[in-house]
């Protein structure tokens, strides 16, 4: 295991009683869990490499109830790692030994919907998909997809800022979030946004929206709902190469078309895909674009054949276009379906994410190829192709040594190449404890010492699921505010790495 | 005020910022000056001329990219994109127009005070498409954010925090904004709705359709309730017809006509004169409430986002304490833009936070800008009663 954490806080961790007590008077009921086999099952997030069972868990039932958790450990000077579903791919839940793990799961009711004004009022531990479902009576629907969506929640969904196949046309979390209520570390409940646009003053809720648990705790979130498109149709499109797939990508952008989704695979995942679902996908192919498009029935009539032409300028081999609704979800099955169906190829897999210009991507995937040569292990790609979003997938098996850590290299090589060529580290997972440190690749220490000061300004004793995001935890005295009380810092024993 | 140096590079920013910071002198910052009527007038200040920072730095249309330098004018913007068949999604405006004047106005002003037209309904706000910036804190250090692609969640998203913030925790020197592709066509169907409420739920039915919405506005004056469709021709077509079926029989306008309305929406030419004018944000729903409460003092207003806008407008010698009070009570918020000096300094042009958000956007503030010299006095109303 490479990755360090800050060293646990042994006095933190010798008062676990007092903690479960304290905090059994303010959740009441099973919702306090301090016993090894329970916490176990909170030892790790979507990023299972990494283990840590908390020191304590606890599961409130409200907001007030999250006000007084976090009122105390701030007054007790106890970290907090706020956790939804657990799905996080970046780490962003993993525990802390010396930490409250705070699990906002049962905060799980839709409390309003408004149809009129187009929102939905949700508490943070409700599934992405039980948005949808709430509102799906009425012909709408909630529009990030990301593809944990049966279980990823919506607290976690601001947390990361989400994404999901459909945000090239949708956007991302924070393009559909209007309002949320957010428990401060020192107990204070605020409300952000509300249920109109532009709330006027500084955005503090775009700022805590893809924050990674390191501002404060969402208690409640208000979002957009959508009507949904009156129909959509998909093309499944194989192409001899990635070049060609990137220039059809690139034609049909330029045609002014702005697809509902557009994915890539290349020829390991095509392959995986297919011997998994039987989605028809075409094996001779190097590259699969599908491209969904959605609107009146009229707009995907002549959308479709629009791409249809462009495709075939830019090289298409094969080209389908769904005639049925059966036949649209056919084609996705297979890409839905992408990460586990890899997951068949090897014992285990390390999926990535990162983001780049669209027009770097033939570069990135050979590469990528060169690289999988030099570690020795295999890769299959799904991309976002139509804002750039990579998803190296990396085969290994954990239980060759240096394997894991092999896998780990390769992927950093991945992200550092995402950067140079003017990506981004990560386009929809998030830092957390996976990306941390290579925070320095894409920001320098300028760079992060403001970002950092955003923190402070929110967790001046930096709390709230420290060790996450930034690479090295400057005391916020260091970075510029003073907060020296009696001549002593808040923390003098704070462990630096 | 002090003579106004031009810095030309970045550089030369965080020196003029350093040496503000170490003599006490706030600075103002400027680039087309054409906001330079919102806010308190009576403040002491060294005026900033950011005009150097005017250049285009890339523009990839296929990429749907455009960085540029902060002081960039929206109307060179704009011409650029247009020359390639693209926009910026959120109909950005000039708000010297509110005041009577008109043109300067500069990306990073847009950015500043997040200024959004019509087509944020559906399309998204300023933030939604501010991707990277560079810039120089309060602080005069050089930093950046985001970056140059369309999806990206490195770190916090300064970016967002950077828009709306009206140069309050630093000097924007370039950002990166995603465009997006003009629509092939637009068409703008026009229903007589006499009644604000009725027109509100018929924008409500629409916005709730799958028709596709671009713009949804009602001017009351007019009895008229304008809905904006966009997109490729077979498409508006359709949708037209879905509005009609939904809504019942619409005059429609296109092309040139059609962007002559929306110009006129956006730039509030409905209410141009030398009234107050409010511009107030709530649920689309509770539009109608403030609209109506204002009228009943004499106020004058319409709709746009659905209703979720109201541009309001007060007589100079009416009482202005009841557009806040209702935007408030109703959860929303008014920013003051047109009024005369004396009002200026008895009221803030942004509406008060809940004081637990005030204390935590002062730490943000002081975060980026711990001397205070980012011009903090503008926000605040020495003469309130």
């Amino acid at each position: 295991m490479t990755l360090r954490m800050p060293m646990p806080d042994e006095g933190a961790i010798a008062r676990r009683d007092e903690i479960a007590r304290a905090m059994r008077a303010i959740v009441p009921g099973d919702g306090v869990i301090d016993d090894a086999d329970g916490l176990r099952v909170y030892e790790t997030d979507g990023l299972t490499a990494y283990r840590q069972p908390p020191l304590i868990a606890v599961l409130p039932e409200t907001s007030a109830q999250v006000a007084q958790i976090a009122a105390w450990c701030h007054a007790n000077r106890i970290k907090i790692v706020p956790r939804g579903s657990g799905t996080s791919l970046s780490g962003g839940a993993l525990p802390l030994a010396d930490g409250l793990l705070l699990v906002l799961a049962r905060m799980n009711r839709v409390l309003h919907v408004d149809y009129d004004d187009r929102i939905a009022v949700v508490q943070p531990g409700v599934t992405n998909l039980a948005v949808t479902d709430a509102v799906s009576e009425r012909g709408f629907y909630y529009a990030p997809d990301p593809s944990s969506q049966i279980a990823c929640s919506i607290g976690g969904n601001v947390a990361e800022n989400s994404g999901g196949v459909h945000c090239l046309k949708y956007g991302l979390t924070a393009n559909n979030v209007l309002g949320a209520e957010l428990v401060l570390i020192d107990g204070t409940i605020i409300r952000l946004g509300g249920r109109h646009l532009d709330p006027g003053g500084l955005d503090l809720l775009g700022v805590v929206l893809g924050s990674e648990g390191l501002l404060g705790i969402v208690t409640e979130v208000t979002v957009r709902i959508l009507p949904r498109p009156e129909t959509a149709r998909a093309l499944l499109i194989g192409f001899p190469g990635a070049e060609a797939a990137g220039a059809c990508v690139a034609a049909v952008i330029g045609a002014g078309i702005i697809p509902a989704g557009m994915e890539m695979m290349d020829r390991a995942a095509i392959h995986a895909a297919e011997a998994f679902v039987g989605a028809g996908y075409p094996l001779d192919a190097e590259a699969l674009l599908i491209v969904e498009l959605d609107g009146v029935a009229a707009e995907c009539r002549h959308l479709a054949e629009r791409v249809s032409a462009i495709a075939k300028e830019n090289g298409a081999q094969s080209l389908r276009v769904s005639q049925s609704e059966e036949e649209r979800l056919a084609f996705w099955a297979g890409r839905k379906a992408a990460f586990p169906a890899v997951g068949r190829l090897a014992p285990d897999y390390y999926c990535m994410d990162g983001s780049i210009p669209r027009r770097r991507l033939p570069e990135v995937l050979s590469r990528m190829a060169a690289l999988s040569r030099h570690y020795n292990l295999d890769v299959a790609n799904v991309f976002h192709a139509g804002d750039g979003n990579l998803h190296p997938l990396i085969l290994y098996d954990a239980n060759e040594p240096g394997e894991l850590e092999r896998a780990e290299a390769f992927g950093a090589d991945i992200l550092r190449l995402c950067v140079e060529v003017g990506g981004a580290l990560t386009g929809e997972h998030g830092v957390g404890v996976e990306k941390r440190d290579l925070m320095p690749v894409m920001f320098s220490g300028t760079d992060l010492a403001h970002q950092q000061r955003v923190k402070c300004a929110f967790d001046p004793d930096l709390l709230l699921n420290p060790g996450k995001m930034f690479p090295v935890l400057h005391r916020c005295a260091e970075l510029g505010r003073m907060h020296v009380h009696r001549g002593q810092l808040p923390f003098p024993d704070l462990p630096r790495f | 005020m002090t003579a106004s140096p031009s810095p030309a590079s970045a550089d030369d920013l965080c020196d003029l910022f350093r040496a503000g910071a170490a003599a006490g002198e706030a600075v103002e910052l400027v680039g087309g000056a054409s906001k330079r009527a919102i806010g308190n007038p009576a403040r002491t200040t060294r005026r900033i001329d950011l005009s150097a920072f005017r250049h285009v730095i890339d523009y990839d249309p296929a990429e749907l990219l455009l960085t540029v330098g902060a002081a960039a004018p929206l109307a060179d913007v704009e011409r650029l994109l247009a020359s390639e068949g693209q926009m910026l999604a959120f109909e950005p405006f000039d708000h010297g127009a509110l005041s009577g004047g008109a043109g300067g106005t500069t990306i990073g002003g847009i950015i500043g005070a997040a200024v959004s037209g019509p087509r944020r309904l559906s399309a998204g706000a300023v933030r939604d498409h501010m991707l990277a910036f560079e810039a120089v804190s309060g602080r005069g250090e050089r930093f950046k954010g985001g970056a140059a692609v369309m999806k990206n969640v490195t770190g916090y998203d300064l970016p967002k925090l950077m828009t709306g913030s009206w140069g309050q925790l630093a000097a924007l020197t370039s950002v990166t904004l995603k465009v997006v592709p003009r629509p092939e066509v637009e068409a703008t169907l026009l229903f007589r709705i006499a009644e604000d409420r009725a027109a509100v739920e018929a924008m409500a039915a629409a916005m709730g359709s799958p028709a596709e919405v671009s713009g949804a506005a009602h001017l009351p004056e007019d009895g008229i309730t304008a809905l904006r469709l966009e997109g490729f021709a077979p498409s508006v077509a359709a949708r037209s017809r879905m509005l009609r079926g939904l809504l019942g029989p619409a005059d429609a306008i296109e092309g040139e006509e059609s962007h002559a309305l929306w110009r006129r929406i956006r730039e509030a030419a409905p209410l141009a004169g030398e009234d107050i004018l409010w511009r107030a944000c709530v649920a689309p729903s509770a539009g109608p409430a403030l609209g109506e409460a204002l009228r009943a003092i004499g106020g004058r207003h319409f709709y746009d986002w659905a209703g979720g806008l109201v541009w309001l407008s007060l007589p100079r010698d009416a009482d202005q304490a009841p557009v806040r009070e209702h935007a408030g009570r109703l959860g929303g918020q008014a920013m003051l833009t047109r009024a005369p000096d004396d009002l200026r300094r008895r009221l803030p042009a942004l509406h008060p936070s809940h004081p637990d958000v005030a204390a935590l956007t002062r730490r943000v503030k002081t975060a980026f800008d711990p001397a205070a010299i980012l011009d903090p006095a503008r926000w605040e109303a020495p003469d309130a009663d």
